[in-house]
């Protein structure tokens, strides 16, 4: 094309969210073999937890599309939900490379890559997530409020996991710092700007911080991300709310069931599908 | 409802060094910093290493193109005119 | 028409004649204002709008990769509807306005997007298909006379042309699956094929704008040309895929009748952006008596931001 002012910008597919998830393989080109001194069976089921979390919270993210407060917002929770199903699928990946066993069956021939097979013929009970994650969309600043709790503890958890004698985990980890870094940074203005802004938008923060922090333990004790949030509620004016986690049987929520139903159903249907 | 639509901003982009920022298009933010994370985000999809200048449209000020035109009689207006309402009738699409 | 006035139309229409662009400063005729509006709205609000029947397959789609390809395919609708709300805002209409009248109805938006979508094979033929008759439509919008359109469209084809092969490539991929997913293929193919090709918009002797628009330079093409491009381009890639394409005959009266809102998902294309905005009031309320509460940011004395 003559005359295009955007000749230095368009350089090449790669930097297109389409440019990342083009890849067949998504572990192509990494380090496979498991170090010695750790055991392959912990590994796989520890990237099975980090998967899981990414993928059903990247799936809640992405029910945002078309639907967001504005068309900027719109295309800024599509990048964030595209983030963590990229982690996903190299954390499933990296599960199944290094325990096979984890994989469910399918029947023979089926050419369904094993990253998928462990996101769509799982049932729910097999899942590892929080349930933080899987709780239905609230409102916009709901999903400011898991965000902003999700992302800060997972960054300070890949930030540790940099020196992990995996290296195909340390790579993975790698990426996703720069990842959760921008999310994080993303929740945390909106969330100081839902508590400053009016007082219905303050009213809805606090209530879906209530939501969220009785989900956050689950996350784990982490001093990093303590502090982390501890500072950005303090920008906000907003305190810590006083809720007690909720009693979860068999660890998950049925609003879980109800994703992976919706999650799965074109994949189950055709268990020998090309897609 | 009260109408409540975010100022317009410009963005400048340099794709990478020894590039002049380029005018990409503009975004709506309520605020200089979310202004520039939705740059980031709209406009190069945060690829990594290119500077993004944002700027309120209406700090903009222009050179008028015709300065016989009469709509533009003081010149240095600025860009950004305020919304005129358009009655747009029934039409065919066009995609 | 004054002196003055005389004086600026001929200098309009020299610079439509040189083939230039008309920039949102340049004097124009309220006739060409108008019809760049009414055009660049109607191509933002499909955009938008466009992003809804394959939005609702993004929490099904089959595989990690395809649920990646898909987000990304409808954020960028997203982010075209965005570009070109902003050409608009060029002439003085705000993003604002031009979504009260599409919720409202007074403007309208492709037709194509009232179509249900049945299958995830749709997601295919949507790309193959309607982003192909996009393209078609979109590539001669590139040198559209209205600067600040053709500009947007430099951007938006790039990203088309990702739209169309992805799509094409997901209908190759399930041609080789199961028998099941050949017939899904073909059955979806059958039902966009035809919409596909009113995409164009209605035949060139029905269409009493177009001639205005071509003197203009805002269309470049009529509508018979750019369907007989697509539908030249369109048979060497069913043959490679394996699918037959259905006729080419046109029930004109359905076509009138779902581009005046009688579409299978009209009301719930509306209603669905209706909510959206909606339910955002009170967060862009929010931001906005933030901003205005929040003292400017320091700005670093930094010498030529240059
Ligand atoms: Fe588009
Ligand atoms: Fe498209």
């Amino acid at each position: 094309m003559d005359d295009n002012a955007y000749a230095g910008l368009l350089v090449d597919d790669a930097h297109w969210a389409f440019g990342e998830a083009a890849h067949d393989d998504p572990l192509a080109g990494m380090d496979l073999t498991v170090p010695d001194g750790i055991d392959p069976v912990e590994l796989a089921s520890y990237c099975l937890v980090l998967g899981d979390d990414a993928l059903v919270l990247g799936h809640r993210l992405s029910e945002w599309c078309s639907r967001a407060p504005d068309l900027e917002e719109d295309v800024a929770l599509a990048n964030i939900a595209l983030d963590l199903v990229g982690q996903a699928r190299l954390l499933l990946a990296r599960a199944a490379a290094a325990d096979p066993a984890l994989v469910p069956d399918l029947p023979e021939g089926s050419p369904v890559p094993a990253e998928d097979a462990l996101a769509f013929f799982r049932d729910a009970g097999d899942f590892r997530n929080a349930t933080l994650v899987e709780l239905p969309n609230g409102d916009f600043a709901e999903t400011v409020c898991r965000v902003l709790v999700f992302a800060t503890h997972r960054l300070a958890l890949f930030e540790r996991l940099s020196d992990h004698p995996d290296r195909a985990l340390r790579g993975i980890a790698a990426r996703g710092v720069k990842e959760l870094t921008y999310h994080r940074d993303f929740a945390g203005r909106w969330f100081v700007v839902l508590a400053g802004g009016t007082e219905e938008s303050r009213r809805r923060l606090e209530a879906g911080l209530a939501t969220v922090w009785a989900h956050r333990r689950e996350l784990g004790e982490d001093p990093q991300a303590e502090e982390v949030l501890g500072r950005v509620l303090d920008a906000a004016g907003v305190t810590a709310p006083d809720v007690r986690p909720p009693a979860i049987l068999g660890g998950h929520t049925p609003h879980l069931t109800d994703l992976l139903a919706e999650m799965q159903s074109v994949a189950r249907a055709h268990p020998r599908g090309r897609w | 409802m009260t109408r409540s639509e975010w100022p317009l901003y410009e963005v400048f982009v340099r794709s990478k060094r020894g590039l002049n920022h380029v005018h990409v298009g503009s975004l709506h933010a309520p605020d200089d910093a979310l202004a520039l994370r939705h740059a980031r985000d709209v406009y190069t999809r945060r690829s990594e290493g290119v500077s993004i200048w944002v700027v309120r449209s209406d700090a903009i000020t222009a050179s008028s193109p015709d300065e016989k035109d009469p709509l533009f009689a003081p010149s240095g207006d600025k860009v950004y005119r305020h919304p005129t309402f358009y009655d747009i009738p029934d039409d065919v699409p066009h995609m | 028409m004054t002196a003055v006035e005389a004086d600026l139309a001929a200098g309009f229409a020299a610079t439509i004649a040189a083939g230039d662009r008309i920039e949102p400063r340049d004097w124009m005729p309220e006739g060409y204002r108008r019809t760049v509006v009414r055009q660049v709205a109607q191509h933002a609000h499909s955009e938008i709008i466009g992003m809804q029947p394959e939005g609702a397959w993004i929490t099904r789609a089959p595989s990690l990769r395809r649920k990646a390809i898909l987000l990304a395919k409808v954020q960028d609708e997203a982010g075209h509807g965005l570009y070109l709300y902003s050409a608009c805002e060029t002439l003085g209409v705000s993003r604002q306005d031009l979504t009260e009248q599409l919720i409202s109805g007074a403007q309208k938006y492709s037709s194509i997007f009232n179509y249900p979508t049945l299958s995830y094979a749709d997601v295919g033929t949507i790309g193959w298909l309607v982003d192909g008759a996009a393209i078609c439509n979109q590539v001669p919008l590139c040198r559209t006379s209205y600067g600040p359109y053709g500009r947007a469209m430099i951007r938006i084809c790039k990203e088309e042309s990702f739209h169309q092969r992805q799509g094409f490539e997901l209908l190759a991929t399930m041609m080789r699956g199961t028998d099941e997913q050949r017939a899904m293929v073909q059955e979806s193919v059958d039902r966009f094929w035809r919409p596909a090709l009113m995409m164009f918009g209605p035949p060139d002797a029905d269409s009493p704008n177009t001639q205005q628009s071509m003197e203009w330079g805002i269309k470049r093409h009529t509508n018979d040309e750019l369907r007989a491009r697509f539908i030249e381009m369109t048979a060497p890639q069913a043959a490679a895929l394996g699918v037959t394409l259905p006729g080419n005959d046109l029930d004109w009266d359905e076509f009138w009748r779902v581009v005046k809102g009688g579409g299978p998902c009209a009301t719930e294309r509306i209603a669905h952006r209706k909510q959206a905005h909606d339910d955002g009031a009170w967060v862009r309320e929010a931001a906005t008596a933030f901003a205005a509460r929040e003292p400017r940011e320091p700005q670093e004395p930094r010498g030529a931001a240059r």
